[in-house]
């Protein structure tokens, strides 16, 4: 196990590397020299040759990669245009927000995803498995921004249960230690501070978490319906094991194991449709601010905002990988 | 029909028939989730071509005297659809916006496939370095989710109709890269390739006439499938207002984009396109997953047999699912 983490720690190297220098070229192709976009319309070609020397723009590119690499390391990512506060400022503030968001829809995935999956193969064939299929077929065709949307229109807007922008009420006067709204109320005692918060969460999470549902039950469906045919199975059953601990024990836990590694590969599509999400709703998180950075031309933030997601996203998918050695005992990496 | 008809009809089903192509044609034809499929691709491919007879004059035609107190009039005799906040006939811009998805679906599933197919087989088939090199740049792309990497490469180009289509269509190469390289790796050891080997053919022919026709099958599916993610991701790019800078193009994400401020009065502005958005999607993914199906080289020469498998639909999906992400 060790061994294996080690390796695996190490085969991320390669890719961080890699994804540095994918987004310093990135960098170096978006429109407009830095230069130039620091001087605005005083840029003469003097000044622009002054700056260029002075912020090392003219160096050789490995150099400038070098010199990049070594103040992101240092963990400075920048300044924004827009806000004129520091980039890991504003990533302290809003990460929070889309992993709460994230977890909460990933939370309603899964608790109705598998279960639904589950139900669907043990009534293999009739009415309730063929609507299942219906349904998350259906699922995975929306787009996500059009549920939010749908969904806005329906509990927001004509019923009014619900919040529609926002993670908390404009009067809320809330303290937020950690930025994590939900846990933050918890900390400091304030249960209707809680209640709003919730409020503020169910749509969004709702909209981001009704694909990997869609996607959870289908998995979950078909490895249960794959592992029901087993050997094993069959012998639990023929020795006399009550069907429910059958059910539990032997079906229920294997399926569990495609289920695991579908459930890790819906980060991507968690982060990605936060973006999507966070904009209908007006949900201060990253997704929104990474939008509203390609309008203001704040590349800074787009540069600093990316290279944090796909760092999380590379450490995720590792931990994914880790934790099936932690649910399949069938499975020891050596 | 008597008994000794049925089992003779059932025999003739049950033995393999004609190519594979030809036999998969014949199952995807009794796939009747496939056929919905086919139906609603035809009809939106139907509204694009014929954009110009069906329609109610053009996308852009504006009619500002029949807005009333804000916002627009719901559907109505002359406007089937109803009209939106400009006084557009709704009706007419999904029509003139199928021309967009497809276009959009089926240029940037080009991009993505061309260019992930020559990747692909060049690292399966070659291997080695190459093959190391080739796969840890698609690794590194597959590292930043696909809408972010769609999103870094329009902030390169500027917003547009061929920006989105690009990035959507590079998104997708890694994909593809890693699916034919799979694939190909998976045939490269057969021994009808040692054969060609051995009779003196040369390389780049053994891979482009021996190894690529046999690899190419679960290609196929994925493209299909790519059909229905670039219209998705094509549309949230629009809705993102990255899409076409001229508001007055009738795409359909791009036409989502402003009904925020009209929810309230006029539903059917959302409701509209996101509708035509959701049932484009699901023609290509019930077409997708019939393919799949039909291609599947362990159900071949069971034809009859195939309508009692038509609930298994959505088996054997995980490698796509992951192929998504």
């Amino acid at each position: 196990m060790l061994r294996y983490l080690v390796r695996r720690l190490l085969l991320l190297v390669p890719i961080l590397f890699g994804v540095s220098l994918l987004i310093f070229f990135w960098i170096r192709a978006l429109p407009g020299s830095p230069a130039e976009s620091l001087l605005g319309e005083r840029a003469t070609p003097q000044l622009v040759q002054a700056y260029r020397h002075r912020y090392g723009l003219d160096e050789p590119i490995y150099k400038q990669y070098w010199s990049y690499l070594k103040v992101t390391l240092q963990g400075d990512l920048g300044v924004s245009v827009a806000s004129r506060r520091r980039v890991t400022y504003e990533i302290k503030q809003r990460f929070p927000a889309t992993v709460e968001l994230a977890l909460a829809a990933m939370l309603f995935a899964i608790t109705i995803g598998v279960p639904l999956g589950f139900m669907a193969a043990k009534r293999h064939g009739g009415v309730f498995d063929n609507s299942s299929l219906v349904f998350s077929l259906i699922g995975i065709s929306i787009p996500i921004f059009f549920l939010a949307i749908i969904l806005k229109y329906i509990f927001a807007i004509r019923l009014g249960w619900l919040p529609s922008v926002g993670r908390e009420s404009i009067t809320s006067e809330a303290k937020h230690p950690t930025n994590f709204y939900i846990l933050d109320a918890i900390i400091e005692r304030d249960w209707s501070a809680l209640g709003d918060d919730i409020k503020h969460l169910i749509l969004p999470a709702v909209a981001l978490g009704s694909i990997p549902l869609a996607v959870i039950a289908r998995i979950t469906r078909a490895a249960t319906l794959d592992v029901q045919n087993e050997d094993y199975v069959r012998t639990a059953r023929a020795k006399g094991l009550p069907p429910s601990t059958v059910d539990r024990r032997h079906i229920f836990r294997n399926a569990l194991l495609p289920v695991t590694t579908i459930i890790g590969l819906q980060t991507g599509l968690l982060l990605s449709g936060a973006v999507l999400t966070e904009t209908v709703f007006a949900w201060p998180g990253m997704g929104s601010w990474l939008r509203d950075a390609i309008f203001n031309r704040d590349y800074p933030v787009l540069q600093g905002g990316i290279l944090f997601l796909a760092i999380v996203f590379v450490f995720v998918n590792l931990i994914v990988d880790l934790s099936y050695a932690i649910i399949n005992p069938r499975i020891r990496y050596s | 029909m008597s008994i000794a008809e049925i089992e003779a009809t059932e025999l003739a089903l049950d033995t393999a028939t004609g190519g594979l192509w030809h036999d998969a044609l014949r199952r995807l034809i009794r796939n009747p989730a496939a056929i919905l499929g086919f139906v609603l691709v035809g009809f939106f491919v139907g509204a694009a071509l014929f954009a110009p007879l069906l329609a109610h004059g053009g996308p852009k035609d504006q009619n500002l005297s029949l807005i009333v107190a804000g916002c627009c009039p719901g559907p109505s005799h002359a406007h089937w659809l109803g009209v939106d906040q400009l006084g557009r006939d709704v009706y007419t811009r999904i029509l003139y916006g199928a021309r967009y998805s497809l276009l959009i679906g089926i240029v940037s599933v080009t991009i993505g496939l061309s260019i992930g197919l020559f990747l692909g087989s060049i690292a399966g088939y070659a291997g080695g370095f190459l093959d190391s090199l080739i796969m840890r740049c698609m690794d590194v792309m597959l590292a930043i989710p696909g809408l972010l990497l769609a999103i870094g490469i329009v902030a390169v180009l500027g917003p547009g109709l061929y920006q989105i289509m690009i990035a959507v269509g590079v998104v997708n190469i890694p994909i593809f890269a890693r699916l034919l390289r799979g694939s190909i790796l998976a045939q490269r050891e057969n021994d009808f390739v040692l054969a060609a080997r051995s009779v003196g053919v040369r390389r780049p022919v053994i891979l482009f006439s021996h190894i690529l026709p046999n690899a190419i099958s679960p290609v196929i599916v994925q493209a299909t499938l790519a059909m229905a993610t670039a219209i998705i991701d094509v549309a949230g790019l629009g809705f993102l207002g990255l899409g076409p800078q001229d508001p007055a193009t009738p795409e359909w994400g791009t036409m989502l984009t402003s009904v925020n401020d009209y929810l309230q009065s006029a539903p059917w502005l959302a409701i509209i396109p996101g509708l035509a958005i959701v049932l484009s999607v699901l023609g290509f993914n019930l077409i997708g997953d019939g393919l799949r199906e039909a291609l599947d080289p362990k159900l071949r020469g069971r034809t009859g047999r195939y309508r009692e498998r038509s609930a298994f639909w959505f088996l054997g999906s995980r490698r796509r699912e992951a192929a998504r992400v």
